[in-house]
């Protein structure tokens, strides 16, 4: 329209091409039928109501009961030979153990790993999402993508959701030419560089073991004891990719690092 | 204004009347009911569900099965809304076409499930009120149950009870094929005549208790020679 042209306005969608990058991701009141949403992903969003809230009020409603599955506890810490991951195995949806076996650590390639804690749909989505960017890093710049960059893509792919009721607390860990990295990122867009790192309900008990037990030279095998005895599986990042060890494979192991180290 | 005495239209006093506003809202979802299990064998798979649609305290069909065939070596159980199922399993429908239009070759039960994932994620904040369970064998022939919560997390299992009665079913599967909580037993692997079996009982069971399983029982049993399907009456009350 000629005064739409005049007076400089713009709508909205235009303004918001700007801010969000177009080809990237679209929030819709409904899903285009006909794409399917095959090649950008898109969102639908219930209109009229505030998104975040939106599931919560449902469940009031005679007999529809929404619960999402939400991990629990993770923690890992960096030490002179790498990094540990260790997570808890519980899924819960609401009051119900969805899964006593759910795999928490999600592999982003060789020499990255993520972290699930808080809604289990959005950390597998959000970096199996940031494994295809990194995937494209490497491809373009033939070099692996640095712990610092991952970590900041995922922070930037929460920015742009913030408020509308994402949970997510990851934590991303690699071995890049820094050397080993941790960061955590959550649903906010917070993203913080650390020595030690624990998300979930068990978390304050985690950091008491950790702080008591922690040394900058300690030696592999008691940094698989630190690791709580009630998780079961245990990731160490080292300078060529991560190893995953299973709780009945520390004895093992340790006999191998042992040979390996001195 | 709140108070507890209030006039009703006679004149006569009411005691204990809400006088204060209420609040109405429409809900797009409902619940429907309805139990869907899946089991991994070896080489074979099994996905089951009960064939009851209520409401509330109505039952609006007692032949409404919740399997759905969706390729020679992949069935899916969807349970809790009906209106999202018969929506999400057309969607499935169509992007498993569009995939062997493409690529011409169908899609594998691993594959199914991934792409089912990123599906219901696309509805994050307006979510598919369905429970997911796949069940099919994978690439190498073995068996496959992949489940799902609403919003696409989701994982491979052995074995996965959803919907309805999935709290009461799935502490009996964890023991009866997990052979989790017991001591001195011997794990034997599951066969076929025993996990079909073994699915009939659990059914029975979950009618006995949960009012919104009952009428039939539908099983699919997806081998490597296809897929074969069976129906059971389970009680109507």
């Amino acid at each position: 329209m000629a005064l739409f042209d005049v007076s400089g306005y713009k709508p909205y969608s235009d303004l918001r091409g700007h801010i969000i990058a177009p080809g990237q991701t679209d929030l819709m009141d409904r899903p285009n039928h006909y794409s399917f949403g095959t090649m950008t992903q898109q969102f639908s969003v219930p209109l009229g109501v505030d998104p975040s809230g939106f599931v919560q009020s449902c469940n009031r409603d005679g007999g529809v009961c929404i619960e999402l599955n939400h991990g629990t506890t993770t923690l890992a810490f960096k030490f002179r030979h790498g990094v540990i991951v260790a997570v808890d195995s519980r899924a819960s949806a609401g009051k119900y153990l969805a899964s006593n076996d759910v795999n928490k650590v999600i592999e982003i390639n060789s020499h990255l790993l993520g972290t699930m804690s808080g809604s289990a749909a959005d950390c597998q989505y959000w970096e199996r999402l940031l494994a295809k960017e990194c995937r494209l890093y490497k491809l373009r710049n033939n070099q692996r993508i640095s712990v610092a960059a991952a970590s900041k893509l995922l922070s930037n792919m929460m920015v742009g959701y913030r408020g509308m009721g994402l949970s997510m607390g990851s934590m991303i860990c690699g071995w890049d030419k820094q050397g080993p990295g941790l960061y955590y990122v959550d649903e906010t867009g917070t993203r913080l560089s650390g020595r030690t790192f624990s998300t979930g309900c068990g978390n304050s008990y985690a950091y008491g073991v950790i702080d008591s037990g922690y040394k900058e030279d300690m030696t592999v095998e008691e940094a698989y004891e630190l690791g709580p005895s009630g998780h079961r599986t245990l990731y160490h990042m080292q300078e060529d990719g991560w190893i995953k060890v299973c709780k009945e494979d520390v004895s093992e192991l340790i006999h191998r690092y042992r040979k390996g180290m001195f | 204004m709140l108070s507890t005495h209030t006039f009703g239209d006679s004149g006569k006093m009411k005691d204990y009347h809400y006088t204060g506003h209420a609040e109405h809202r429409f809900s797009p979802y409902t619940f429907n009911g309805g139990t869907v299990l899946a089991v991994a064998g070896e080489d074979f798979a099994i996905v089951a569900s009960d064939t009851r649609l209520s409401e509330g305290y109505a039952i609006h069909s007692r032949d409404s099965p919740k399997c759905y065939k969706l390729t020679d070596t992949t069935v899916i159980g969807c349970s809790g809304f009906h209106g999202d199922c018969l929506t999400l399993t057309k969607i499935i429908d169509s992007r498993l076409k569009m995939y062997k239009h493409s690529n011409n070759k169908i899609m594998t039960s691993g594959a199914i499930a991934a792409m089912l994932s990123t599906i219901l994620y696309g509805r994050r904040f307006f979510p598919y009120y369905v429970y997911n369970i796949i069940g099919g064998l994978d690439e190498e022939g073995k068996g496959a149950v992949y489940s799902f919560d609403p919003v696409g997390s989701y994982q491979r299992d052995t074995y996965k009870a959803g919907g309805s009665a999935s709290a009461m079913l799935q502490p009996l599967l964890d023991n009866q094929i997990g052979f989790k909580n017991m001591e001195g037993v011997q794990h034997v692997p599951l066969t076929q005549e025993k996990a079909v079996q073994l699915v009939k009982d659990v059914f029975i069971s979950a009618a006995e208790r949960d009012v919104y399983t009952g009428d039939a029982l539908r099983i699919c049993i997806v081998t490597k020679e296809g897929i074969k399907e069976q129906t059971l009456p389970l009680r109507k009350d």
